[in-house]
């Protein structure tokens, strides 16, 4: 069981800022996300954009901003649970909560922050009628293990890196690898989409475009798929069929916590502390809405901060504390290291 | 300052809205849709307008002439579900005087 004192769901800026918020108060956090990486939306969408609203940096690209949240919280010691999906919460006789994630990783702690942005990040399904029914009977959304698929025939679908660097990969691993497109035009790395030609020149993938699966079939597995090329359908026998066409945002299985929800977010009380229905239960940043929600990276940034004092007060029931400034008392980690600023120098003028 | 223009939206019960949409704030179609709030917040719009999800899919209509495809749109358009020949995403479109009578249907939502 980890422990901590804020548990934070979603490891978006919103989530990193708020570590380093409730490090000045000393209180501690822990963060799940779905996700392999910190950084949420900046870091999976559009690490290489620019940002123009983060006050203080004209243009800070998505992942830079990401990387610069990181090395600001780093020194109040967050532990992370990445890459998997915060599932179930339940409160205990003491108010304290329970989150386990869909590994059944348990996470324990006196107050939960939401911090969720759109939502997990979960694979978009193509449309074909009867695919639920196949689902880890040969269709797989990710690819997990690539032993799995050794000496399988194996179908991929889909244009992107996703794709193409998996059909390159199973290529040697796979019996027979075919790589399904609607269109000729493939949008990934240039080197991909060449080593895949390549493959497809030897033999070793076979390229089906601009074509696209429109049915499955089998007994008690998938056994085949139905193509449509053109004018024409035809089946294809396989062992795995794998869309890879990305990802998309889901609210998930927090919509069924018993929060409030408006609009697909978290209603909140936007006069206080961004608290939900439940209290010690938080929500902050785009997964929130209140009169007047605007979804912006600053706006979450203050919603943490005011998040934490509450947080502090349900933590450390009835302890006094004012507000510091960072420039008057410095910062002091929890590794151990201490930043503050010079001390004026006093001498007098002869 | 620019007129507003007339466009006519069916949101994805099928109901259709006549909207005046200013052009001079550089406002793109899904926008439109979300100022009228004629979509679900969450449901539309959902990478912000980079082109990067198809939550603003939309048919389009009438015949007006409309901004060329760009390659990001062609690529996420490729790989959307629902789509027709008259696909388009909406935050590709600028709301620009030339627009006037246009005429779309919101996509169903993935």
């Amino acid at each position: 069981m980890i422990k901590t004192d804020i548990l934070i769901i979603g490891a978006g800026p919103t989530g990193l800022f708020a570590v380093f918020e409730a490090g000045l108060l000393k209180l501690k956090c822990h963060l799940i996300d779905a996700l392999p990486q910190p950084g949420g939306q900046c870091s999976e969408i559009y690490p290489k954009k620019p940002i123009y609203d983060i006050p203080a940096y004209p243009e800070i690209l998505a992942g830079d901003l990401t990387h610069k949240l990181m090395e600001q919280c780093k020194q109040f010691e967050p532990g992370f649970t990445l890459g998997e999906r915060a599932e179930t919460i339940d409160k205990q006789e003491d108010g304290t909560f329970i989150v386990t994630t869909n590994k059944g990783t348990k996470h324990h702690a006196p107050v939960v922050a939401i911090a969720g942005g759109l939502g997990s990040f979960e694979p978009r399904k193509p449309i074909i009628d009867n695919i639920s029914d196949y689902e880890d009977k040969g269709v797989e959304y990710i690819i997990k293990e690539p032993e799995f698929y050794r000496d399988k025939k194996v179908v991929i679908a889909g244009g992107g890196d996703s794709a193409l660097d998996w059909s390159i990969y199973l290529s040697d691993i796979a019996s027979e690898v075919t790589l399904i497109h609607r269109r000729n035009e493939f949008r990934g790395h240039l080197d991909s989409v060449e080593k895949v030609q390549e493959l497809k020149n030897a033999g070793k993938i076979n390229l089906i475009t601009p074509a696209e699966v429109i049915g499955v079939e089998g007994t008690n597995k998938i056994e085949a798929i139905t193509i449509k090329q053109d004018a024409k359908t035809f089946k294809k026998e396989c062992d795995h069929f794998v869309p890879l066409f990305g990802l998309s945002p889901k609210l998930g299985p927090i919509a069924d916590w018993g929060l409030e929800i408006e609009k697909n977010a978290i209603k909140v009380d936007n006069s206080l502390d961004y608290q939900t229905n439940i209290p010690g239960i938080f929500a902050i940043g785009d997964v929130n809405t209140y009169p007047g929600k605007l979804k912006l990276i600053l706006c979450g940034f203050h919603e943490a901060t005011l998040m934490c004092q509450s947080a502090y007060q349900i933590i450390n029931p009835g302890k006094r504390y004012v507000l510091k400034y960072t420039t008057v008392s410095g910062v002091d980690g929890f590794d151990g290291t201490r930043k503050e600023a010079p001390k004026a120098v006093v001498k007098a003028i002869q | 300052m620019q007129q507003d223009i007339n466009i006519k939206i069916t949101d994805r019960d099928g109901v259709t809205h006549e909207v005046l949409a200013p052009t001079d704030m550089a406002m793109n179609l899904m926008e439109v849709v979300r100022s009228y709030e004629l979509a679900p917040e969450g449901t539309i719009g959902i990478c912000g307008g980079m082109a990067m999800c198809a939550s603003c899919q939309c048919y389009v209509l009438s015949d007006t002439m409309l901004p060329e495809m760009q390659d990001d749109e062609e690529a996420m358009l490729s790989e959307a579900f629902n789509v027709k020949d008259n696909s388009r995403l909406g935050c590709q479109i600028q709301i620009t005087p030339d627009l006037e009578g246009l005429e779309v249907q919101l996509a169903p939502e993935e």
